[in-house]
């Protein structure tokens, strides 16, 4: 009976003792001038925002910033909710979501990103090529074998395989299935009517595998397969991607340069608040499926200190941390629209009075 | 012993002390405490039951209210179009427990009964440590071997079999590409072995040893006595499965990664299907609107209703199944 006295006394002691450390630990310490910001949202270009966040976090010791990768509804739906000081979102808003906001949100583009369509058949060497109407005609069911005719067409000189296409799309509801049903529905009238532009589509046709890696597993290890994946992810994985036929006439290989090359390209049709698509540009080296991401936050900030905690934060992303961008398979946002989101910025106030 | 206990109660609860007695049939103040205590630890469980039911009703509402009973019926799945439908989740979630409950129940009552009838301890052990440890195995990393090892093997080798032999049945006819309904059943089957053999065995431990001896002195050979032994495991064993079912139904990650998540319903065990669990995980982090979250969360509440409707219906069955052969079991 003491000994099972003795140790419940020495249990409560521990607990006592974890308590008031993590008290100690809970305890804000830097005193006068921390700030901490919370973000979240879109989960594509998250391994950026972290490399920002530790980078800048090593040369602003006051400044806490999180980023919670939790998906670009997610991100909006706490930023209206006013949960969190940042959002990010992969898509701009809709005019329906920035009306029910509590305040005006203004879209800060951080950097570019770009669907890549990857395949798996066996004694392919050469990247396929493929023009806009095959890719719906794949993706709409319509195509339904690797030697099709149309296919051939694109591809001269290569040997393609009598075998079904298996398409693989994923699963989970994400801004990459948003960026490539954008691009679908400019290109097709029948992938507009049908299916529609959105992260979740009801698609014709396929099996689903959840995430990027999802669907990646599927088309590495399934024969005959085609499937769309972020270009970081290929590029960082080494998948066969295809070089898919741009407005302009041209077969282009997605790159970080061609990514850029499209938002160079469609700067005369971007509206001033910033939102706007790039899928399917005009430019002679633009990759047709590309898309910005942007940060959002509101125009009229409540707490002064957080807000030009964010600002300055925002201001170095878009000039010291675009540097990083590359490394990371992100494409840099061109010179036209950094100036752009500068005055975004620049517009952000505090009470009426101007951060920066 | 009895006296003692009966001499305890008379000294301790007075006359009329009712309520008392009823929380504490010793009548000890400590017991009373404890008795106490457990009711409530007991009632904090069914309060949370009843919360989550309570709370996704709640938030399920704006989409009951859309789309009403036809939710259930509709085989629809857009949410760009915001036309919402559970019925080939709810197919999907059913067809692919079933799967697993088909493959899984003969193999786990055949490890049980190996384990603890036939095998000699020095086997027996190492082995049920083994079907042990796959229970402790995360279901992401089932999933990952669904995708890089079960699919090729079914696209390969079995789902062609398959389909030369039974091709004449609906069930083996369609594509194949190693994923889809079957893959995710068969994924389902191996994760409830463990937990459906583990209790198999530990029911069938429980049966006393008199019986087996009775059974073999009356001359029977070992499966019969092995059939009185199971006879008289039976709604022990109907626990086990039911727990399994359990697992099966509300299985999320592993099965997303191997059954095509295709809202559709097709008699072709090839073809991908999709379960409501695998559904809520893949799309409630980008769901944007209220109709299309709200659809998600009245899947969950559907899901609720499915293991409901399903645990029930097991529970009756086996509740009639061991009424029956329990009467045969005492009739031989």
């Amino acid at each position: 009976m003491s000994v099972s006295k003795r140790s419940f006394a020495l249990i409560t002691a521990c607990c006592v003792f974890a308590f008031v450390l993590f008290a100690i630990g809970c305890n804000p310490g830097g005193g006068s001038g921390s700030v901490s910001l919370q973000g979240a949202g879109a989960s594509f270009p998250n391994p950026l925002y972290q490399k920002w966040l530790s980078e800048y976090g090593k040369a602003h010791a006051t400044v806490k910033i999180d980023y919670q990768s939790i998906g670009s509804g997610g991100g909006i739906k706490q930023l209206k909710e006013q949960t969190v000081d940042f959002g990010a979102s992969d898509a701009p808003m809709k005019d329906e979501d920035l009306k029910s906001a509590p305040g005006e949100i203004v879209h800060i583009p951080t950097v570019l990103g770009a669907v890549v369509i990857t395949y798996n058949l066996e004694g392919v060497s050469q990247p396929l090529k493929f023009s806009p109407e095959v890719i719906a005609d794949i993706f709409l069911g319509k195509i339904k074998t690797w030697n099709d005719p149309k296919i051939a067409a694109d591809n001269a000189g290569v040997t393609l395989p009598a075998r079904d296409i298996t398409v693989v799309h994923r699963s989970d509801s994400s801004g990459t299935s948003a960026v490539f049903t954008d691009y679908l529905s400019k290109i097709s009238s029948e992938w507009k009517e049908k299916v529609g532009a959105g992260t979740s589509p009801s698609w014709p046709i396929g099996i689903g595998g959840k995430g990027n890696e999802g669907v990646t597993g599927q088309v590495k290890n399934t024969p005959n397969t085609i499937g769309y994946v972020e270009l970081a992810y290929a590029v960082q994985n080494k998948l066969p991607v295809a070089q898919v036929k741009n407005a302009s006439g041209s077969y282009i290989q997605p790159s970080v340069d061609a990514v850029t090359a499209a938002a160079s390209a469609s700067i005369a049709t971007t509206p001033e608040d910033l939102r706007v698509s790039i899928t399917n540009a005009a430019g002679a080296q633009a990759y047709p499926i590309s898309s910005y991401t942007y940060i959002l936050v509101y125009k009229n900030q409540k707490d002064a200190a957080k807000g030009k905690a964010l600002v300055d934060f925002l201001w170095w992303g878009l000039h010291d941390g675009e540097k990083y961008a590359k490394e990371l398979q992100y494409a840099p946002l061109p010179a036209d629209i950094v100036t752009r989101a500068e005055g975004k910025i620049n517009s952000i106030t505090a009470a009426g009075k101007t951060l920066r | 012993m009895s006296a003692a206990w009966e001499n305890g109660r008379s000294k301790f609860a007075g006359p009329g002390s009712t309520w008392r007695r009823i929380l504490s049939p010793t009548g000890n103040t400590g017991d009373v405490i404890f008795r106490i205590l457990m009711f409530l630890v007991a009632l904090l469980m069914v309060g949370i039951v009843v919360s989550m039911v309570i709370a996704l009703a709640a938030d399920a509402m704006p989409s009951i209210r859309q789309f009403g009973f036809g939710f259930l019926k509709s085989q629809r799945w857009d949410p760009i179009k915001g036309e919402f439908g559970a019925l080939p989740f709810v197919y999907g979630t059913v067809a692919s427990s079933l799967i697993a409950l088909l493959i899984s129940v003969p193999f786990s009552l055949g490890i049980a009964i190996f384990l603890v009838e036939q095998a000699p301890p020095y086997i027996a052990r190492p082995i049920g440590f083994v079907v042990e440890l796959l229970a402790a195995i995360p279901s992401v990393v089932y999933g990952l071997w669904g995708i890089f090892v079960l699919a090729p093997v079914l696209r390969e080798y079995v789902e062609p079999a398959l389909a030369k032999v039974f091709g004449w049945l609906p069930l083996f006819r369609g594509s194949i590409t190693g994923i889809g309904l079957l893959t995710g059943g068969i994924i389902l089957a191996i994760m409830v072995t463990p937990i459906i053999s583990a209790v198999v065995r530990d029911v069938l431990s429980a049966v006393p040893g008199s019986q087996r001896e009775a059974a073999l002195a009356l001359g029977a050979t070992k499966w019969e006595m092995i059939r009185v032994v199971l006879v008289n495991g039976a709604p022990g064993i109907a626990g086990a499965i039911i727990l399994g079912l359990g697992r099966a139904l509300g299985e999320t990650m592993a099965v997303t990664m191997v059954i095509g998540n295709r809202p559709q319903i097709s008699f072709s065990l090839f073809e991908p299907s999709y379960t409501i669990a695998s559904a809520i995980a893949n799309e409630f982090t980008e769901a944007t609107g209220d109709l299309y979250l709200s659809a998600l969360v009245e899947l969950g509440l559907i899901l609720f209703l499915v293991t409901f409707i399903v645990n029930g219906f097991a529970r009756v069955l086996v509740w009639n199944v061991t009424r029956r052969t329990g009467g045969v079991g005492r009739a031989a």
